[in-house]
């Protein structure tokens, strides 16, 4: 986490089960590491890495949380101007699939409505112990409107790639303003066409919005 | 500012009022620098007068106190011990400056402990070679100039500018970019502490033996835990300042309440309870497959076999200081034995159905491994890495057990709220330690306002695991040995000690910029090599906070 300047932060969610594999999702992404004995996350967690996209430097902020209901009260403040959100499931626990639904359903009560989401179905390494067809989780995604990807963060698989066509997707949002700046929270920094007092005044108006 | 009426007390003591209002509240940046309380350290140098045994009487200044407690400092005794020994005796002003003088006695203890290695190792070294007596000496030069992670060292004379507070954190530490830099001022000190080796132990230097005031200390311990009627305010008193591992099993026992305090029922008492689990084991343990239990069993089974405390340990951002510590920790076979785990999980499960109104939370499995240790541990001889459970007698594996699950419900009765829905406790001491911060420290409080770091974003952990995932476990165990010393020790003492804490990093806190950097910062602190002496200094500064907050509740209210 060097101090590149970067055009964009992109405040981006983990939600889902406990258990199917936020924090090493997380880790794979922003650390290139992997525990098979993480412990479970208690309240929040973050970390950053910065991407280059074709014409934008973006920092993703990411934040992992705990799965359990338990901590939905304290953790609904943790949608505040999240752009992204990673739901993910174990394709490997029909269960953590299944309260997909009920996932959608929270991320849409407290986050930004525009907010880009991806299902995405982890552990894909372990093939031999699916309960979750690829095809019908694929159908599901296209149904509700949103991306659809398999990864593992054990070995590494498309990580790499879910990040980016997130990232990809919010900063196409941004560019093309289908949202309003006010709805977003991406902080251009070293913007080209706007003022540093532009920048400012835009920056106090979206916390005001929290 | 009232002291009595319908406001707990939070420490009993037979002092008169504290006269006015407490002025140690700290205003806007600095502790007032306070003409009486300089006096009363100036007078202080006189050398304290013998007197027979017995217990210090009350005091008001701080001469008479040294005089009438001279057999502590005689021997030596624990800093934290004397702290306890004000509190019981004197008013707020005479205790805050014996905790000024704990903190300096630490900061002096520091340097002449670097003296000392750098003398030792010198002398060792001259007498196996002369050649090399320059190499040496450069070395502890090098030892002196360093400044291991927590150190006063560099405070010429902290009381004389008032500035003590703020002396716990202006040590130049390395900031976590530092990494490297802060390895190399912290290697020549700082042996590897095997995690579990310095578990119980008291002191953190490499030498195993027990020192003579080590010593002392059991003997002290030995005498209150004998006899017919153990006094636990005696007890609470010594444990204060730490507890030897070879007591800590019963101590702790006694202090959370779970052995009643007459010696003759503590064996009834002690097969009652033990009775009482395993009968709830037989009536409920089957039924966690039900449905009604179905969801609470599964996040259990989800949680404990991560739980292996390498976990615990681990941190992140400090990546060179990874290699001091070894990557196989002794406590993970211990950790991955199933026999283990299904204890874990028996109780952990046992305790959610028995309360619905919180049922399982993730991180009260956290709050099982400190009981669990100590217990266990007074019955390993060998190794801990050879350490097998199963060698075992089941019924000594099974006492652990229920006394485990007691204590840990004891623990948790005092803080039940932290875990029932919405987590009220918790949301409502995180408020109060950013009220508190930011009296304390402005300066901390502001920056982090500034970068739009909210305390629940890393402080929740704080409250929720009762800082277990920010230190070792050797340094929990220790903590817990004063929050059991402490009326309230879990759900209040705790406060001060996180604000403390957070208030200990405050260079690390002021040098990161953006809001990355610090929430990274502190989901990532850098205690990795913290042992008795970090927490001790630790422990005296909540203290302090205590001490000026407690009973005053308007003063950091604004």
């Amino acid at each position: 986490m060097g101090d590149e300047s970067y055009n964009f932060v992109f405040k981006v969610v983990l939600i889902g089960e406990s258990g199917v594999g936020k924090s090493n999702l997380l880790s794979r992404f922003t650390k290139n590491e992997f525990n098979h004995d993480s412990r479970t996350t208690i309240g929040v967690e973050f970390s950053t890495r910065t991407v280059q996209l074709d014409t934008a430097t973006i920092k993703a902020q990411i934040w992992d949380t705990a799965g359990l209901e338990r901590y939905r009260a304290i953790t609904s403040a943790y949608y505040r101007g999240a752009v992204g959100a990673l739901l993910v499931y174990d394709i490997t626990k029909h269960l953590t699939y299944e309260s997909v639904e009920r996932w959608l359903k929270e991320l849409y009560d407290h986050a930004d409505p525009h907010i880009l989401v991806m299902l995405v179905g982890n552990k894909s390494d372990l093939e031999t112990l699916r309960t979750v067809p690829t095809v019908e989780a694929k159908e599901f995604a296209e149904k509700k409107g949103i991306l659809f990807m398999e990864t593992s963060a054990l070995d590494s698989t498309n990580v790499e790639a879910a990040f980016q066509e997130v990232l990809t997707a919010i900063h196409k949002k941004v560019a093309s303003r289908e949202v309003t700046r006010g709805s977003i929270s991406a902080v251009t920094l070293s913007s080209a066409t706007g003022t540093a007092s532009e920048v400012q005044e835009e920056r106090r108006t979206c916390c005001k919005n929290l | 500012m009232s002291t009595d009426g319908n406001k707990k007390q939070f420490w009993k003591r037979n002092t008169a009022k504290v006269p006015g209002s407490i002025q140690h509240v700290y205003g806007a940046q600095h502790p007032p620098f306070d003409p009486l309380l300089h006096a009363n350290l100036i007078k202080a140098g006189n050398k304290p007068q013998a007197t027979p045994g017995g217990k210090p009487k009350k005091a008001t200044t701080f001469q008479e106190f040294e005089s009438i407690t001279s057999d502590a400092w005689d021997v030596g005794d624990d800093d934290d011990e004397l702290l306890a020994m004000a509190a019981q005796n004197l008013n707020t002003e005479v205790v805050m400056e014996t905790a000024n003088k704990v903190i300096e006695n630490h900061s002096k203890q520091q340097e002449k402990q670097r003296r000392d290695d750098a003398d030792a190792s010198e002398l060792e070294d001259r007498e196996e070679e002369e050649a090399r007596d320059e190499e040496v000496e450069e070395q502890g030069e090098e030892g002196e100039e360093s400044t291991p992670e927590v150190s006063f060292a560099c405070e010429p004379s902290p009381l004389s500018d008032g500035r003590l507070v703020k002396s716990l954190s202006e040590a130049p530490i390395g900031s976590p970019k530092d990494a490297s830099l802060h390895r190399q001022q912290s290697l020549p000190h700082r042996p590897t502490i095997p995690m579990v080796a310095r578990i119980a132990d008291q002191n953190t230097s490499g030498n195993p033996a027990m020192t003579e005031r080590e010593a002392s200390r059991l003997d002290k311990f030995k005498q209150v835990l004998a006899g017919p009627n153990t006094d636990l305010e005696e007890l609470r008193k010594l444990s204060w300042s730490g507890i030897p591992r070879q007591v800590r099993p019963i101590t702790w026992k006694l202090l959370s309440g779970y052995l009643p305090a007459n010696t003759e029922r503590r064996e009834s008492t002690l097969q009652r309870k033990r009775q009482e689990y395993f009968g709830f084991i037989e009536q409920y343990y089957d039924s966690r497959n039900d449905e009604h239990h179905q969801d609470t069993y599964r996040q259990i089974r989800i949680d404990i076999p991560r739980m292996s405390p390498e976990c615990l340990m681990l941190q992140p951002m400090v990546t060179e200081i990874h290699i001091d510590i070894p990557r196989t920790n002794p406590l993970i076979p211990l950790f991955q034995q199933a026999s283990v785990q299904e204890i874990f999980e028996r109780i952990l499960f046992i305790w959610a159905i028995r309360h619905p109104a919180s049922g399982y939370v993730q991180g009260i499995n956290d709050l099982v491994t400190p009981f669990f240790v100590v217990y266990v541990f007074e019955y390993i001889k060998e190794e801990v890495e050879n350490f097998d459970v199963s060698s075992l007698q089941e019924e000594a594996l099974r006492n652990i057990e229920a006394d485990s699950f007691w204590c840990m419900s004891k623990l948790l009765d005092g803080i039940q709220d932290n875990y029932t829905f919405a987590q009220p406790g918790i949301q409502r001491n995180v408020k109060a330690l950013e009220k508190l911060v930011s009296r304390i420290d402005e300066t901390v409080h502001v920056h982090m306002q500034q970068y739009e770091v909210e305390y629940l974003q890393f402080a929740f952990r704080w409250m929720n695991n009762l800082l277990m995932r920010e230190l070792p476990l050797r340094c929990t165990i220790r903590l817990w040995d004063t929050y059991q010393a402490e009326p309230e020790g879990f759900s209040q003492f705790h406060l001060y000690v996180c604000a403390a804490f957070l208030v200990r990093w405050r260079k690390e806190i002021l040098d990161e910029r953006d809001f990355q950097g610090l929430m990274i910062l502190l989901q990532n602190l850098p205690t990795m090599h913290w042992g008795n002496e970090e927490v001790s200094v630790l422990l005296a500064e909540a203290y302090r906070l205590k001490f000026a907050f407690a009973d005053a509740p308007n003063h950091y209210k604004r």
